[in-house]
């Protein structure tokens, strides 16, 4: 019996520990790949303002402007309705609305994004330009509004579980208090369900950041380098459409190759951060005797 | 419980085991029923016409099968030099660079001219400009005129739309429109010029939007948009782009398109090249839009 129970355990440990070696396998790839870059192209050139490879012009500035435009505003879209959305179901929404919405939102997370990039393109894009009066709808906004349908659901996912592992007691001592029902919700319970929705938040934007398919498809991809606020309703290449649209053609070990996986670098290092802004700043729930009584 | 666990590994083995067996079988069956597997990738602008004549092939010679698929020019090629496929369609001639990484990975590409194509320069059917010279689409994409009126037309922005950078339509009109065919010209697309990923992407922003500029195959111009008439130099005459002004040599702006092997074809290969550059495939080209090649 011992035996079998060891076998078990390591068995668990290994599968545990395998995704520590996959990301290290991934990191030293990237980094194998991608470091070389800086010997072919110098920093002045990478930093210089303009993306054009076929004629060796490196510059990488427009597009990690453009991944943080569209990212930005795809956080600033999805923020409110994410949040409202898990507040609603968490502490609003009677018994029988939650288990409509819960499902329904766990189904806009299981569209693809190919789906949602085909949706914008044939109605988003021209609404967006007919609405606004704009030149083309095909532009960063456009992104940013199927980034934060895409992000959405995990936000409001995470953000509804931090808001159910705040304890009820703290709501009932709130309401034998005479609190009204928005003052516990904006006063008790997302102050203790902070780090979890802080959590969700920067979970959101790792997801946005990362999206390829919807955001090659409807913003227009054109390198340009943010130049004042006329950049978020004006066409912007990302730096994950980069790479999704120019790998293929990469001969392996060029430089154009080599800077495609610097802009990996790049990008893994922004989630990396993300991530560990995101565990710092969260600490995990308590699970204790007021657990048991929610 | 510690034999049942035996049982069961022994049991997983075996059905591991055999799995390997049967599909072992399966593909030899596969190779003795199929002479013959040829996979071609490349350019999107020939996918339609590549797609058409390995069709037609394959109802004359039901033992070939042939994949078609799309990518750009520069990743068929790409993929020609890496070995995962046997015939690479392109829109632009391969590059002496292609050509080294090639004979580094021991082997000539050989090329064939196999059709002929326009480049149409389209607009929105709302638009009213329907002519233009070369330096003016060429100062339109190098972002020097960026309102229709610079070009005779409404007081409106100009949108410039192009394929991806891995497109040879995109570095053929680079070469033959923007930079007018000079070699010294270092002018390249201004940086506000929207890359699509696709010629279908091309086609519904022109039919969708009157602010839009865009080029593509003639193959691929449907009737949901306007072609501009185009002329090679101020005061010379405008012309259409169609299968006879190409033939012509009227129309400024075609090219041939291409197909390359991995060194000299043979056996299956070459009687498909063959049979493409036989006067019964030519046919085909006329019906998808696009303009034989006949041999000079």
């Amino acid at each position: 019996m011992k035996k079998t129970e060891k076998w078990i355990t390591n068995t668990i440990r290994i599968a545990g520990s395998s995704s520590i070696f996959f990301v290290m396998m991934i990191f030293i790839f990237l980094m194998r790949e991608g470091i070389p870059a800086l010997h072919d192209v110098s920093i002045g050139r990478l930093l210089s303002k303009r993306w054009y490879p076929i004629e060796d012009l490196y510059g990488i500035l427009p597009l990690i402007s453009g991944s943080l435009i569209v990212t930005i505003t795809s956080m600033v879209i999805a923020l409110p309705f994410g949040l409202g959305t898990a507040i609603y179901i968490g502490e609003i929404a009677p018994q029988g609305v939650k288990e409509i919405l819960k499902p329904l939102v766990e189904v806009l997370a299981g569209i693809p994004s190919v789906v949602l990039g085909f949706i914008g393109i044939l109605v988003l894009s021209p609404l967006m330009r007919t609405g606004l009066n704009l030149p083309t709808g095909l532009t960063a906004l456009t992104g940013a509004i199927l980034l934060a349908l895409i992000s959405i659901p995990t936000i409001v996912s995470i953000a509804e579980d931090a808001l159910y592992a705040v304890p009820a007691s703290y709501r009932e001592a709130a309401y034998a208090l005479g609190a009204t029902q928005w003052q516990i919700i904006w006063q008790i319970v997302l102050p203790a369900a902070r780090s979890g929705i802080l959590n969700a938040v920067m979970l959101g934007v790792g997801r946005s950041l990362g999206e390829t398919m919807a955001v090659m498809m409807v913003t227009g991809n054109a390198p340009t380098l943010f130049s004042g606020l006329e950049a978020f309703i004006s066409p912007v290449r990302t730096m994950t459409a980069t790479i999704a649209s120019e790998m293929g053609e990469v001969a392996s070990g060029s430089t154009h190759y080599r800077i495609l996986f610097f802009i990996g670098i790049i990008l893994f290092f922004f989630s990396l951060i993300i991530n560990v802004a995101s565990s710092s700043l969260s600490v995990r729930p308590k699970r204790g005797k007021d657990q048991v009584v929610s | 419980m510690k034999r049942k666990a035996a049982y069961i590994c022994l049991l997983i083995l075996c059905l591991f085991l055999s799995a390997c067996l049967s599909t072992n079988q399966v593909n030899t069956n596969k190779e003795v029923s199929q002479n013959a597997y040829i996979e071609n990738k490349g350019s999107d602008t020939l996918v339609n016409l590549a797609l058409a004549w390995a069709e037609q092939y394959q109802k004359l010679h039901p033992e070939v099968q042939i994949s078609v698929t799309g990518g750009g020019s520069g990743t068929g090629i790409t993929a020609l030099i890496n070995g995962t496929i046997t015939i690479a369609n392109a829109s632009r001639q391969i590059k002496p660079e292609e050509i080294e990484s090639a004979e580094e990975n021991g082997f000539e590409p050989i090329e064939f001219i196999v059709a002929n194509d326009a480049i149409a320069v389209i607009v929105n059917p709302e638009n009213p400009v329907d002519k233009l010279t070369l330096e003016q689409v060429s100062k339109i994409y190098k972002g020097e005129y960026t309102n229709w009126q610079d070009v005779g037309g409404e007081d409106r922005p100009i949108v410039k739309l192009s394929r991806e950078t891995n497109s040879g339509t995109h570095v053929y009109f680079l070469e033959t429109v923007i930079r007018l065919g000079s070699k010294e010209d270092k002018n390249i697309f201004s940086a506000d010029t929207l890359l699509l990923p696709s010629s279908e992407g091309i086609i519904s922003e022109v039919r969708d939007n009157p602010n839009a500029i865009g080029y593509d195959g003639l193959g691929y111009v449907s009737s949901d948009v306007k072609m501009v008439a185009l002329a090679k130099e101020a005061g010379g005459d405008y012309i259409l782009a169609s299968a006879e002004t190409v033939v012509s040599g009227d129309y400024p702006i075609s090219r041939h398109l291409y197909m390359y092997t991995r060194g000299e074809p043979v056996g299956a290969e070459r009687d498909y090249m063959d049979w493409i550059l036989s006067s019964d495939a030519q046919g085909t080209i006329t019906e998808l839009g696009f303009v034989p090649y006949i041999k000079e």
